[in-house]
């Protein structure tokens, strides 16, 4: 526990009453990363349910489609949060990193087989034309494409496999979540407000990974 | 309003009309809202009565007319159609209302008039949806004079028998049933007769991606959404796709309209 104290950055200050950056640290310690991996994969029954049950409306396939989606790219919003929480708030969560990349990529996946078996209906000549033809679709299997290494090498043994060389290959992450967010924008008719709030998000999280930010210590 | 529902005809190739629910609660009407279930939602604030369309142009009688002087002076009938989006879904609906020809000849077209160019009613204080630029406001579409005056176009003034409701257009609104939804203009205020080729909305937005005809045809590829095939609405989960045809079924009664158009270069 003392290592997690001194990876957050925070001063110990024994006399100060409890901040809430605290009681987050302190009820994050508390919580085994077992228990978000439960908590992440609820909602899927939840929106099977939904969809069988008319609670995405006449149109269940792409209430499913869009849910799923919206949720993995949550999901690695989340996951890419991490970090300038803990550099500028001192808010350490990143033991819970992993849980939160792995669920993301288990929701693009799922996201990917409603698309392929429900929303498509296994039109496979078709798919192949929309994915090499429709710039939202090759860029949404793009982003599917690179997660698929993050996913295999997110356990202990890999880390300690690839070395540094791991780092590297995580920065994968950012174009990932970018191209989620373009997949979003490009996929909408007109011009929404909704994706474009999300990439604005993504974008922010990714401007202070920039080195100008990353100087900066709070 | 008692005219509204009109007689009933079986649709000539037993089409199964989707639920009135499907239909009335899966809209797009972007004035409401760009969510399939804003419009339901939202769109109860618009005042559909009393209610005028305005007719100008190209025309022997330009005048405003009041919508019920003009169901007074229609025949009202029921017509089962496929109604195709250029999202790929599908549905399948019974309207009642009156053709548009009907409705062109009491106004008494001019010999010079080429195109039928329509406008959506734009009223900020009902419509929550206009205070954001997702398109042009007011929407606007448009016809070549021969498919407006097509039998099978329709002003449409009910779903189901019973008055259309405001999320599907009211209380009058264009059904055009081989081409893609959005040319189906909603909640008619003004049509004019013109000369030249009126704009569009989506065109106007994206001219990349919707054209002036937009008529349904499976071989000619939007950029975003394959036309190949469709989801019709309304199986659940696993309805699967259906093959999209050309004109949208139509194509026996209206492809004589493009005999000699290039209907790719014309999309």
């Amino acid at each position: 526990m003392k290592q997690d104290f001194k990876a957050a950055g925070a001063r110990p200050a024994p006399l100060r009453k409890k901040s809430v950056v605290d009681r987050v640290n302190g009820a994050a310690r508390k919580l085994p990363a077992w228990a978000v991996y439960i908590v992440g994969l609820l909602p899927v029954p939840w929106m099977f349910y939904l969809a069988q049950t008319g609670g995405y409306g006449p149109d269940p396939v792409k209430g499913l489609e869009h849910a799923l989606g919206q949720w993995a790219l949550q999901l690695l919003i989340a996951g890419l949060a991490i970090t300038p929480l803990r550099r500028f708030a001192g808010i350490n969560l990143i033991k819970f990193r992993r849980a939160l990349g792995l669920l993301a990529f288990a929701y693009v996946s799922l996201h990917l087989t409603v698309w392929i078996a429900l929303d498509m209906g296994l039109f496979w000549a078709q798919m192949l034309g929309d994915v090499i033809k429709r710039p939202y679709i090759t860029i949404g299997m793009t982003g599917f494409l690179c997660l698929i290494p993050l996913a295999l090498t997110s356990n202990n043994r890999s880390i300690r496999k690839l070395g540094p060389k791991w780092r590297s290959l995580h920065k994968l992450v950012y174009l990932a979540v970018l191209l989620g967010g373009i997949h979003f924008i490009w996929l909408v008719k007109g011009v929404q407000l909704e994706p474009l709030i999300y990439m604005a998000v993504i974008l922010a999280l990714l401007a202070v990974r920039l080195p100008h930010f990353a100087k900066v210590r709070a | 309003l008692s005219s509204i529902a009109g007689g009933l005809h079986a649709a000539p190739d037993g089409l199964e009309p989707n639920s009135y629910e499907d239909i009335t609660q899966y809209n797009n009407y972007y004035e409401f809202g760009t969510g399939k279930s804003d419009p339901a939602e939202n769109a109860h604030t618009l005042t559909t009565t009393p209610w005028s369309v305005e007719i100008a142009g190209l025309v022997d009688k330009p005048a405003t007319y009041a919508m019920q002087d003009i169901i007074d002076a229609m025949t009202i009938e029921e017509r089962i159609y496929r109604f195709r989006c250029v999202e790929a879904w599908s549905m399948v609906v019974p309207w009642n209302g009156f053709e548009l020809a009907d409705l062109l000849n009491l106004a008494g077209v001019q010999s010079g008039a080429k195109y039928v160019a329509f406008e959506t009613a734009f009223r900020p204080d009902e419509m929550p949806g206009v205070k954001y630029p997702v398109l042009e406001w007011p929407y606007v579409e448009a016809l070549r004079l021969d498919e407006a005056m097509h039998p099978l176009t329709l002003m449409a003034t009910g779903i189901y028998g019973k008055p259309i409701p405001n999320q599907n257009g009211a209380p009058l609104r264009l059904v055009v049933p081989w081409k893609y939804g959005y040319k189906s203009i909603k909640s008619i205020v003004r049509i004019t007769l013109t000369d030249t080729q009126p704009p569009t909305s989506w065109n106007k937005a994206n001219p990349g991606e919707y054209g002036f005809y937009s008529n349904v045809n499976p071989d000619v590829s939007h950029p975003r959404w394959s036309q190949a095939s469709e989801r019709p609405i309304g199986g659940g989960l696993f309805a699967g796709r259906q093959p999209t045809l050309m004109f949208n079924g139509y194509e026996d009664e209206v492809a004589g309209l493009y005999a000699g158009l290039d209907l790719v270069a014309n999309p």
